[in-house]
């Protein structure tokens, strides 16, 4: 054995640890997730939102009293950006014949507020579309996970596909968590930032199964836990180099992609960095846990020549 | 000995590729012109004689364009700046008949030599150039009711005409229910109506009953061809009506299957837009009923054959019920001011079986009295115990009964108006055609021209600076290899850019967000690969041996993490809607090109500089 394959960091003694801080994690996710849910964006409850861009810093009270008055009760007003900027929510139950009405709000503030606005966007989206939006992007999920279920367990094995699975399922509630806990903003491009993050975590986790695959075939002599160990320090250099770079553009995009795409790129990052952890930590134990053995991964070939042998 | 060397053949088609790329990526550096375009509506031509009128009315007042573009489908002019474009779509407008379509657009300042080699730059989506996108939901509802209150009245005028006697024609419940005085005409009814009416179902009562039911019922295909012709004639009109609006570049299409998408780029005004994509109104015309007394009809009495109306102008109006011709028969409308009474009116020009028709009409009529109905499809919602429910509602007003004063066909004017702004939109309404079936906005996305504006400077800025920075990065860590990582990156957006171009798929923020993305997991293949050469050369083989070796043994684990990243991007481009859909297209072009720039295009270069000779070190 040369030099490469001693381990340098024994990533699986601390597994316990790792399994108490993916359990913290998880049970906080899911905590907030079932209590306070997701503060979903118009894509999802329905509803309008306008916003509108000012000359001069706004007063929100002014505002919000301005909106108040002219019945638009339940109007959630608040900057976007800068104090020159706001955005202007109004739910679905209040909004009646809604396809109007960001015209309307748009009408009473340049008519009646201190200063002009001008329409920077205005969205609505009627709760039916709402709700399909909901499902399609759950289904959506679900595909996904089923497809890479179905390609990891045909180019791998099951148990690498149970692990892999299980990864991705703990990125996503966790990623979903944070959104949860912090209120941030729930959105259709956070759901795509989400799935995205699906596609990457996977990526993080097929390289590091890969060389666990190789080694097993190559270092007879290892148990699984060795072998998991040293490729898992193979391939460090890569996971860090990969995530260092993905989150560098990220890091741009959230600092100067602008509003729209800060929640996406947020989704993202967490995402880059918890799919990380999780192709470390929870694909390879759960697979290992599972009972992966060297006798999983051995190439068939050997039973053509058995088979020759038989006369 | 391993030599790491490229036959010629595939250095160049490499070259080649990427030449191709290039010049399909190039039209994207040029921008766009602010223009005007020009375009026929119903019959009229474009020709070199109306571009010609055209320079002279600009040149009049003192503008020009700096091109002028002819062709069979449109003219288009293209100006210095915004302000000149403005100034002459107003002077165009108040000049040409509105026969024609003049609207304002950004036309790309493509180069002619690329045009002809059909490069074009990336179309940009409404997040990016501002405008509005609909989603509009079609109400079947509504048109399967129309479609059997038509059909009730076609049995009708069928039973009539075979003298088959029936004592009422009744609609409840999408079925309609024909009652007959004996067993005997119902038999034979039956058979008659089975022959004419094949797409319809006829459910015969029992025997014995004392006045037997024919039940009639739509076909199961009959009913899915009611929707089908609803969704498609409401596109037709919708298309009418955005080219009514003067909107360069529109997209209508279907979705799903009762839905229209409408987006449309850089339009400003979306109340105006709004009223006149969903506005339904159209007109009927109606003879009065004179034989009976209006006021009997208030008190419950209404005659069959007739309906009694309200006035606009108060009081009610009993009309048969019989229409004489309807807006879908009405092919030409203008708004004006009528002489005599100082208000508004709308001159109607009817098609050739409406305008016989009418002609039939007034010449037997003469001196008998006609009325204009206005009809109009309403949403309105309600909050009913907390729960929001939404009504639809018809108006259907008179807007004018005058007399037959002599007889007329196809080219009349129609008066009682409120003001000519409603006249106008009327007139609108009648040249693009009714909705076949009223539709509801069920999605709206406005985006205006600075948020578009901002959206591109920044989404650009981020592109260029998170690329800026794995470039550096990936210089720093691999040194001369790492230069290698940033030109197949380099040439992985060239790529992803062309392809954009190419397919004419719509960037939006988010497809600039998968492109950031993208930029950032393309160079994990090439980290792969050098992390295996820099392990080969570790365990003490040669640096030729070791760069083979590197790229072999990377490849399994390369297309296996691609594959399932791009399982992921068309999952979400088959579910997604638009700004999803954008994400996925990009992240899955970008996915195939990075596959072909990090491993191929990183080979050639590898291969151009160490191989075929004695390499002692590899700076990775």
């Amino acid at each position: 054995m040369n030099d490469q394959n001693t381990i340098k960091i024994d990533f699986l003694s601390k597994r316990a640890i790792a399994l108490v801080i993916s359990t913290v994690l998880l049970i906080v996710s899911i905590g907030s997730l079932a209590t306070q849910g997701l503060k979903k964006g118009i894509d999802f409850t329905g509803g309008t939102l306008v916003e509108l861009s000012f000359a001069e810093p706004v007063e929100l009270e002014n505002l919000r009293s301005l909106l108040k008055n002219a019945d638009f009760e339940g109007a959630v007003v608040q900057h976007f950006g800068s104090s020159k900027e706001v955005l202007i929510r109004l739910l679905p139950s209040k909004a009646l014949n809604t396809a109007a009405l960001s015209n309307k709000v748009l009408d009473l503030v340049n008519t009646k507020f201190s200063q002009k606005g001008e329409l920077r966007r205005a969205e609505f989206v009627g709760p039916q579309v709402g709700e399909e939006l909901t499902e399609d992007g759950g289904l959506a999920l679900l595909y996904a996970l089923i497809c890479i279920l179905i390609y990891v367990t045909f180019r791998f094995e099951y148990r690498f596909a149970l692990g892999s699975v299980a990864a991705l399922g703990h990125d996503v509630i966790i990623t979903l968590g944070f959104f949860s806990v912090f209120q941030f903003e729930f959105d259709l491009t956070v759901l795509a930032a989400i799935l995205a993050v699906i596609g990457y975590s996977l990526n993080d986790t097929i390289v590091v199964f890969d060389r666990v695959r190789e080694n097993f075939r190559k270092l007879r002599n290892c148990t699984p836990t060795e072998v998991v160990n040293i490729s898992l320090n193979q391939t460090l250099t890569r996971t860090i180099m990969t995530s260092a770079t993905t989150l560098l553009v990220l890091l741009a995009l959230f600092f100067l992609g602008g509003e729209i795409i800060h929640d996406f790129a947020l989704a993202l990052i967490i995402g880059v960095l918890i799919g990380t952890y999780s192709s470390i930590y929870v694909a390879s134990p759960i697979t290992l846990a599972l009972g992966i053995s060297k006798a999983d991964l051995i190439i068939v070939k050997v039973d053509q020549e058995e088979l020759d042998k038989i006369p | 000995m391993m030599m790491n060397h490229f036959p010629v053949w595939k250095n160049l088609l490499i070259a080649l590729t990427l030449v191709v790329a290039a010049i399909y990526a190039l039209p994207n550096l040029y921008g766009d012109n602010p223009s005007v375009q020009i375009s026929p509506l119903r019959g009229s031509v474009i020709n070199s004689s109306l571009l010609a009128d055209v320079k002279k009315e600009l040149k009049a007042e003192g503008i020009s364009a700096i091109k002028e573009e002819l062709s069979d489908k449109q003219i288009l002019l293209r100006f210095e700046n915004t302000n000149d474009q403005l100034k002459s779509a107003d002077i165009i407008k108040a000049n040409l008949s509105n026969s024609y379509v003049v609207a304002l657009n950004l036309a790309p300042a493509t180069p002619q030599w690329l045009r002809s080699l059909n490069a074009a730059p990336m179309y940009l989506g409404l997040d990016l150039r501002g405008g509005v996108h609909f989603l509009l939901e079609v109400d079947m509802e509504a048109a399967e009711k129309q479609s059997v209150n038509r059909h009730a009245s076609d049995i009708r005028q069928f039973l009539r005409e075979n003298k088959l006697r029936y004592l009422s024609v009744i609609v409840s419940h999408g079925n309609i229910n024909i009652k007959f005085r004996n067993q005997e005409i119902h038999d034979k009814a039956v058979e008659e109506l089975t022959r004419q009416f094949r797409t319809w179902e006829f459910t015969p009562s029992e025997d014995g009953a004392q006045s037997p039911v024919l039940v009639a019922r739509m076909s199961a295909k009959e009913l899915k061809e009611v929707r089908k012709y609803a969704l498609q004639q409401n596109i037709i009109t919708l298309k009418n009506r955005v080219n009514e609006l003067g909107v360069a570049e529109p997209v209508i299409q279907q979705q799903g299957d009762n839905r229209i998408v409408v987006e449309l780029p850089g339009i400003q005004d979306t109340a105006r837009a709004k009223e006149i994509l969903g506005a339904t109104a159209t007109l009927e015309y109606h003879l009065v009923d004179v034989k009976h007394s209006a006021s009997a009809a208030q008190a419950g009495r209404v005659p069959i054959g007739s309906k009694l109306y309200n006035r606009r102008d108060g009081g009610v109006a009993l009309l048969k019920k019989q229409i004489i011709v309807t807006g879908n028969e009405i092919i030409g409308a203008s708004s004006g001011i009528d002489s005599d009474a100082g208000s508004a009116m709308v001159s109607v020009t009817l098609d050739g079986p409406g305008g016989k028709k009418m002609s039939n009409t007034t010449r037997n009529n003469i001196g008998k009295p006609m009325a204009v109905v206005f009809i109009e499809h309403r949403t309105e919602t309600k909050i009913v115990n907390g729960k929001k429910v939404r009504y639809k509602t018809v108006v259907e007003e008179v807007i004018n009964v005058a007399t037959i004063r002599g007889h007329f066909s196809n080219r009349f004017q129609t008066t009682g108006l409120d003001n000519s702004g409603e006249a106008r939109d009327l007139a609108l309404l009648l040249r693009a055609g009714a909705l076949a079936a009223p539709i509801d906005i069920v999605e709206e996305r406005t985006v205006g021209p600075s948020l578009g504006q901002d959206n591109i400077d920044k989404g650009f800025n981020s592109v260029l600076i998170g690329f800026a920075l794995v470039l550096v990065f990936m210089a720093v860590y691999y040194k001369t290899f790492g230069l290698f990582a940033d030109i197949a990156l380099a040439t992985n957006l060239v790529f992803i850019v062309a392809i954009l171009s190419l397919l004419q798929a719509t960037l939006t923020l988010p497809g600039i967000a998968g492109i950031v993305l993208t930029v950032g997991m393309a160079v994990d293949a090439n980290v792969l690969i050098f992390e295996r050469i820099k392990e080969e050369l570790k365990n003490g083989n040669s640096p030729q041996a070791s760069i083979h070796a590197g790229y072999e043994k990377a490849f399994s684990t390369i297309a296996d993490a691609n594959i399932t990243t791009l399982i992921v991007a068309l999952i979400l481009f088959g579910f997604g809607t638009g700004p999803v859909k954008g994400f996925a297209i990009t992240l899955s072009i970008g996915i195939l090109t990075s596959m072909f720039t990090a491993i191929v295009g990183t080979r050639a270069l590898v291969n151009l500089t160490y191989g075929n000779r004695q390499v002692d070190k590899l700076k990775i």
